[in-house]
């Protein structure tokens, strides 16, 4: 069986799991949506502060819901792998002649699926409820694109977590962790309105400020390359370092067993 | 086991006791609080200078007991989590048969909650005042602050502890927690209730949790304001969710024969 082909069983299977468990898709679908909703509102004023680059504060937050979106999906990911790790299926795996790279994408098959559909529920609400893109359809098109790769690249993650402990529980309490990444970002204010030092400082190091920026500045800006490049840039390297230590610790793993 | 306190204590004992050798079941409702508040204090400080903002404390003080009262009633809902899973290990039906006051088991959780919480609050409220928190309340102000966020912690218990004793299973956590996020993120948490506009503040002013929040705030600042609406609401939600609690006990007794 080739690579190609490989990867895209264990990603069908990946996709078939994810989509048969509707307790897990309609709350990490929902949950973003709630908080959308709710900090839309409650940070409204905040449009008020001199120098806030728009007067729309759902605009500012869309990206927020894309993110979130993302982080839960490499919850997804993470716990199915850590549950095929419990459960011996990636013992009975090893003995197979499937390669270990078609079994990392292969897994992110389910987060990716995931990730597509929230950013797909969360573009067609965010325009329904009035936000306007400055770069129009393309921009959104291409926020499309980005969001899809950072579920990819925290899905990254969610696998290498789960490789390195073959833990669900384990997986679950890192989570925190991966939303500290989320709350110590330029999601709430742009960093230039940060008043506290040492919190912009930590916003201006936390990668995650450059992908929130790269999708508000389509939303709210039009065209700013710098903000698109530092975005991307940001999610391939999140992907490729989270591959790359998904693929050592598949190879410790495989050795254990 | 004859009294109803010696079960109460027994069962707070061996809560206290399973969370102390298992510090990653203490992780989640430490990090939580710790996370919202530094996003927020750090994060968004800007906000007080929103025209026609108005709080003597500072954004810190205000944000704190925001967090304060949400670390309160999450500690109560992470205990629902724990009547959950014994009920799926089994632990409790074998209580349910130990014990002849059977409302004891309900009071137990209470206190483990309360216990919990109260190691969160203490360390939340150092973390604080390294951040610089002003505190304006003198000694009754402050012990009036904390016995509200302890009723939260109360309803937060009682009423995860209701949907744990009617589903007897941790995949209810959604069904526990959600709610409870969101009648907390209804609230004036980022600015004061004047400054809400639209539809959240209706829902702000029709919301219990406002009036705890907007009188803690009160008294950190040395400024109590509607204390005795807060105070009936802390009482009332307490009271509420301790009929839905032990209407639940009775449910998981038909359930147990």
């Amino acid at each position: 069986m080739r690579t190609l082909s490989q990867v895209w069983e264990i990603a069908w299977r990946s996709i078939v799991r994810t989509m048969r468990q509707p307790a897990q898709i309609i709350p990490n679908v929902t949950f973003p949506l709630l908080l959308l909703a709710i900090n839309s509102n409650g940070l409204r004023a905040a449009t008020h502060l001199p120098g806030f680059p728009t007067s729309s504060f759902l605009d500012f937050f869309i990206p927020i819901a894309f993110m979130q979106g993302a982080l839960f999906a490499s919850g997804t990911a993470g716990v199915d792998l850590a549950r095929d790790i419990d459960n011996g299926f990636l013992n009975r795996l090893a003995l197979t002649p499937m390669r270990g790279v078609a079994l990392l994408l292969g897994q992110l098959g389910g987060a990716v699926a995931l990730g597509t559909i929230q950013a797909a529920v969360y573009l067609g609400v965010g325009i329904a409820a009035g936000v306007r893109f400055e770069t129009g359809a393309a921009g959104a098109a291409l926020l499309f694109v980005l969001a899809v790769l950072i579920a990819l690249g925290f899905g990254t993650l969610g696998v290498l977590l789960a490789l390195r402990t073959g833990s669900g529980e384990a997986v679950q309490s890192s989570f925190p962790l991966l939303f500290f990444l989320l709350f110590l970002s330029s999601m709430n204010l742009p960093r230039n309105l940060i008043s506290i030092d040492w919190f912009r400082d930590l916003a201006t190091v936390n990668p995650v400020s450059y992908m929130i920026e790269a999708m508000r500045s389509l939303v709210i800006e039009g065209w700013n390359a710098q903000a698109l490049a530092l975005g991307f840039l940001f999610t391939v390297l999140m992907i490729a370092l989270g591959l790359a230590g998904s693929a050592l610790s598949l190879k410790t793993r495989m050795a254990r067993t | 086991m004859t009294s109803r306190r010696q079960v109460a204590l027994a069962l707070a004992y061996r809560q206290m006791t399973v969370l102390i050798k298992n510090p990653a079941l203490f992780l989640p409702p430490m990090l939580f609080p710790l996370m919202s508040f530094l996003a927020f204090a750090g994060g968004l400080s800007r906000l007080s200078h929103v025209p026609g903002f108005r709080y003597e404390g500072g954004y810190t003080s205000f944000v704190f007991v925001f967090v304060l009262l949400q670390s309160a009633a999450f500690s109560g809902v992470f205990m629902g989590f724990n009547v959950a899973r014994d009920f799926e290990t089994g632990f409790a039906r074998r209580l349910l048969i130990a014990v002849s006051h059977r409302s004891g088991l309900i009071l137990g959780y209470a206190l483990s909650a309360l216990l919990r919480w109260a190691t969160v609050a203490i360390v939340l409220t150092i973390v604080a005042v390294i951040a610089q928190m002003k505190i304006g309340g003198n000694g009754i102000d402050i012990v009036g602050m904390y016995t509200l966020a302890a009723f939260l912690n109360f309803a937060g218990v009682l009423w995860a502890s209701g949907i744990a004793l009617r589903l007897r299973s941790t995949q209810g956590a959604p069904l526990m927690q959600t709610p409870v996020f969101l009648a907390l993120f209804l609230s004036p948490v980022y600015v004061p209730l004047d400054l809400l506009k639209g539809w959240i503040h209706n829902v702000a002013t029709a919301n219990p949790i406002t009036y705890l929040l907007e009188a803690g705030r009160g008294f950190l600042s040395g400024n109590p304001v509607q204390v005795l609406l807060a105070f009936a609401c802390g009482l009332g939600l307490a009271a509420f969710f301790g009929i839905w609690a032990f209407r639940g006990l009775r449910r998981a007794e038909r359930a147990a024969g």
